[in-house]
């Protein structure tokens, strides 16, 4: 089987199964017969938690499944064609199809704890997308970027999602859902901030904006499909999906509009500064999700529609316009579009591909974007407070959308030729052209028909996330109203920053120099922090001298000890020294000769024939207090440390001779061990007396007939607590291999530094 | 070590050890002894043919490598524990068979698992450190 031909079968599965899943939820659009689908699934997963594997279909998981499927149609056939190198495209298809399937049932749950692991899903295949090119360390840097952001904001949304679910007292969505407006206001109130962390990370609104652009070291058809069209609007799925349980609360207006304001705003300022198209495109991709997150503030159905009709148009947008960059990448090199020029002549295909998508960007009639745009205008202006602020915002959003699109449609294809690479060298495969061309045809297509595909589509959302019906009616010509003249305002504004375009690079670039801090820096520098500070604590509670380490644990254990006698003085009883037997006599001298001994000999040999004699007078100890079994196993591990020990003193350093007493610590460390002998003794003396004897008393009785064995010790180590004993051999096992791997590695740093 | 007592005692000494560790194992459940002990006897076994023979012969001596035969330890445990899964009881409910005449059942078995574990980690540490030297 060779790899070629393996590369070609997974391809033509993933794309079987894309087909398949597109194909499905279109036949269940069709033939809702103008009504929304609502189909539930769902099996126990966890019971005792009551998670359950549970999905939901309804006009809003419709709209995005379709979205989903439907780009990652074009998206597997481009990457197909865009990586040449077997190995390579299967790990790309793998992953895109993987990405595919976690949106997918990010999309359909119906339960708060499988919506959140299909989310960190999507989390993780981005990482491993963005760090495709892993020999790359600006690449793998930014994957991680990405992984720590959203991964991060996910776990603060898992934190909300439990308080949700401990609140209403299921993790089913829809029953939550209905349920949030009746909890008190301060549970509302941490759910919704919690939650929002989780989407405004996800969906890149700033401050959180910065890992998206970085994003883009992803192959183009990954930041196409994640980083444009689908990953990125989880968060706004999310907004959408939760809008109606929290869209009453105090805060939800408020904090959606100024971050959404924010973003769009500042977004726009970037990306006329860039001048790697791709860039440009994905700061344009934030300024979106921006307004969308403006639209989904307000409770009005128009709003509502405007944010969803826009999701799809921004969808097919800007995965044609990233395609079509990926195609210019391909033919020519590069991607900087002040280097590029004249390109419509060589490369004509692709360059009416970027017309058109320019053209769906910037809102002109008769694409989908212009009602898109229209409805946009529509939805600010039906806002309840602030209309004036948030259809100035979007306006001027969308100006510089406009001058974004002429950026990478006009730029790169009209003029003249700026130099020897803006030569196409080599044609982009069939593939790469017409994929994009199919996704800005079809903006035009549903843009001609508005009403008969998107409309439904967008009505059903609508109505889903609502929950009151909605009759919505998407059309081209609304006659001449405020819309309409806000489009006007908005085509020549952008028409005007597009002319103005080389001062107003110099004043956004000497904006961006003149902020005092970059989020993308103040993550670097908080990530420098979390390592310093790290390796600090570790130069403190792990000196790299073994006595200053036993010392810092040993220093605690008698502050405990200090305290909880302190505390709760133990009632010593009186010392009878009458009654020692000869045995125990013996194993007193052993223990506390070989104690002594320990300390006073320089030659470690002899310290550890020390211990040894201690060993085997606590040995003597458990004998007379006819705990044969622990005798035992202390016997043999005495033995077997001394054997272990014994194999490893050839290669230490002697004992420091004299000098040891001079140095500083030295009558700290004495009365350090002299405190905690002290404090085990009078401890112990505290606990000798009577003994609690229900436990024993328990085991006694029931070792025979519970555990079918005479040996208490035994019986509760094998089968009354048997699973503690998995866990303790498991550990032996995982300590030995871990010494086993540091000797081995220490010995191959060994070789190799020499 | 060159000593031809040790040498000659060791071989035999050794062998006495392991059925002593063996015997160990399977007496603990009603007398003293068990998986834990037995594993260690069995270790200190091996220990003292690598003290006389050098650990080579000791290494040449096990049938498995020690990181393979702790991991089949902690494998054998683990089944232990499935039988019960299987025939619908809590993981690690102990099953017995006294119709062959003898008490047989999956706590034995778990503590052949635990002798195994045992013997793999400490041998797999004492080789480690004595391959480094």
């Amino acid at each position: 089987m060779s790899l070629p031909v393996r590369s070609a079968t997974v391809t033509a599965t993933c794309l079987a199964l894309t087909v398949g899943g597109f194909a499905a939820l279109m036949i269940a659009a069709v033939t809702g017969g103008g009504a929304a689908p609502d189909l539930a699934w769902s099996i126990p997963w966890i019971p005792a938690l009551d998670i359950a594997l549970a999905f939901r279909l309804d006009g809003l998981s419709l709209l995005f499944g379709l979205l989903i499927t439907g780009i990652a149609i074009v998206v597997l056939t481009y990457a197909a064609a865009y990586t040449r190198d077997p190995a390579k495209r299967i790990r790309l298809i793998g992953l895109l199809t993987a990405f595919m399937v976690a949106m997918l049932g990010l999309a359909m749950s119906d339960d708060l704890i499988v919506l959140f692991i299909f989310w960190e899903m999507t989390t993780i295949v981005s990482f491993l997308l963005i760090g495709f090119d892993h020999t790359n360390p600006t690449a793998r840097r930014n994957a991680l970027q990405g992984l720590l952001v959203t991964g991060l904001g996910g776990l603060v949304m898992l934190a909300g999602f439990i308080v949700l679910g401990n609140a209403v007292g299921t993790y089913r969505l829809s029953e939550v859902i209905a349920a949030v407006p009746g909890l008190p206001t301060e549970v509302q109130t941490a759910a919704l901030l919690l939650v929002l962390a989780g989407a405004f990370t996800k969906s890149a609104q700033v401050p959180f904006h910065f890992w998206l652009p970085n994003a883009m070291s992803a192959p183009t058809p990954v930041s196409a499909y994640l980083h444009s069209a689908t990953m990125v609007k989880a968060g706004i799925f999310l907004l959408a999906r939760l809008h109606p349980a929290f869209s009453g609360h105090e805060l939800w207006f408020p904090l959606l509009t100024a971050f959404g304001a924010t973003t769009a705003v500042w977004a726009s300022v970037q990306a006329l500064r860039q001048s790697d198209m791709k860039l440009v495109l994905a700061h344009t991709t934030v300024m979106a999700l921006g307004t969308l997150t403006m639209l989904l503030a307000s409770s009005e159905p128009v709003a509502i529609a405007a944010a969803l009709t826009f999701l799809i148009v921004h969808a097919l947008y800007k995965s044609t316009l990233f395609l079509m960059v990926g195609a210019v990448d391909h033919s020519c090199g590069t991607r900087d579009w002040t280097a590029l020029g004249g390109m419509a002549r060589s490369m004509p295909l692709v360059a009416v591909t970027a017309f058109l998508g320019a053209a769906a960007m910037s809102g002109f009639p008769p694409f989908l974007g212009f009602i898109g745009k229209e409805l946009k205008y529509e939805g600010a202006l039906a806002l309840t407070n602030e209309p004036s602020l948030v259809a100035a915002a979007i306006v001027l959003a969308n100006a510089m959308m406009v001058a974004a699109a002429g950026i990478v449609a006009l730029k790169p294809f009209l003029g003249r030729p700026s130099g020897p690479l803006a030569q196409p060298t080599r044609p982009a495969p069939r593939m790469m052209v017409w994929g994009p061309l199919t996704l800005a045809l079809l903006g035009l297509l549903l843009g001609l028909m508005p009403d008969r595909l998107a409309g439904s589509l967008v009505q059903d959302a609508t109505v889903a996330i609502l929950d009151r019906p909605y009759e919505m009616y998407l059309a081209l010509w609304h006659g001449i109203n405020l819309p309409l003249m806000l489009s006007v305002v908005t085509v020549a504004l952008g028409v005007a920053i597009y002319l103005a375009l080389p001062h107003l690079r110099l004043i956004a670039e000497r904006i961006a120099r003149a902020l005092p801090w970059r989020a993308d820096s103040a993550y670097d520098r908080s990530m420098a922090g979390i390592l310093a500070l790290a390796t600090g604590l570790t130069r403190v509670v792990q000196p790299s001298r073994l006595t200053l380490h036993v010392g810092a644990v040993l220093a605690v254990f008698a502050l405990v000890l200090v305290v909880g006698l302190w505390a709760a003085p133990p009632e010593l009883p009186a010392l009878g020294i009458g009654d020692v037997t000869a045995w125990e006599a013996a194993a007193i001298v052993l223990v506390a000769g070989g104690a002594v001994g320990a300390c006073v000999t320089r030659s470690r040999l002899a310290a550890l024939t020390a211990l040894g004699a201690t060993g085997t007078g606590l040995t003597l100890i458990f004998l007379t207090q006819s705990a044969v079994d622990v005798a035992v196993t202390q016997f043999m591990v005495e033995t077997l440390i001394v054997l272990l020990v014994a194999a490893v003193i050839p290669r230490l350093p002697r004992l420091a001779p004299d000098r040891a007493r001079r140095t500083p610590g030295y009558w700290l460390r004495i009365a350090l061990a002299g405190g905690i002998g002290l404090m085990v003794f009078l401890l112990m003396l505290g606990l000798a007396p009577p003994v609690d004897r229900t436990i024993p008393a328990y085991y006694e009785a029931q070792s025979v007939p519970g555990g079918h064995g005479r040996n208490i010790v035994n019986v509760i180590l094998v089968d009354f607590r048997a699973l503690d004993t998995l866990g303790e051999i498991i550990v032996v096992v995982v300590a030995a291999l871990g010494a086993y791997a540091l000797l081995r590695g220490s010995r191959r740093v060994g070789k190799d530094a020499r | 070590m060159n000593s031809i007592i040790l040498k000659a005692g060791a071989r035999m000494l050794s062998a006495l050890l392991i059925a002593l560790s063996i015997y160990l194992l399977l007496r603990g459940h009603n007398e003293p002894g068990g998986g834990f002990v037995g594993g260690l006897a069995a270790a200190a076994a091996y220990a003292l043919i690598a003290l006389s023979a050098g650990w080579r012969s000791a290494r040449r001596a096990l049938p498995l490598d020690p990181r393979a035969i702790a991991m089949l330890g902690i494998g054998v445990a683990v089944v232990a524990g499935l039988l019960a899964a299987l025939t619908g009881q809590p993981f690690l409910t102990g099953l017995w068979w006294k119709e062959a005449g003898l008490p047989l059942g999956t706590p034995l078995l778990f503590d052949v698992g635990v002798y195994l574990a045992v013997v793999g980690g400490v041998l797999t540490l004492l080789f480690a450190i004595e391959r480094e030297a």
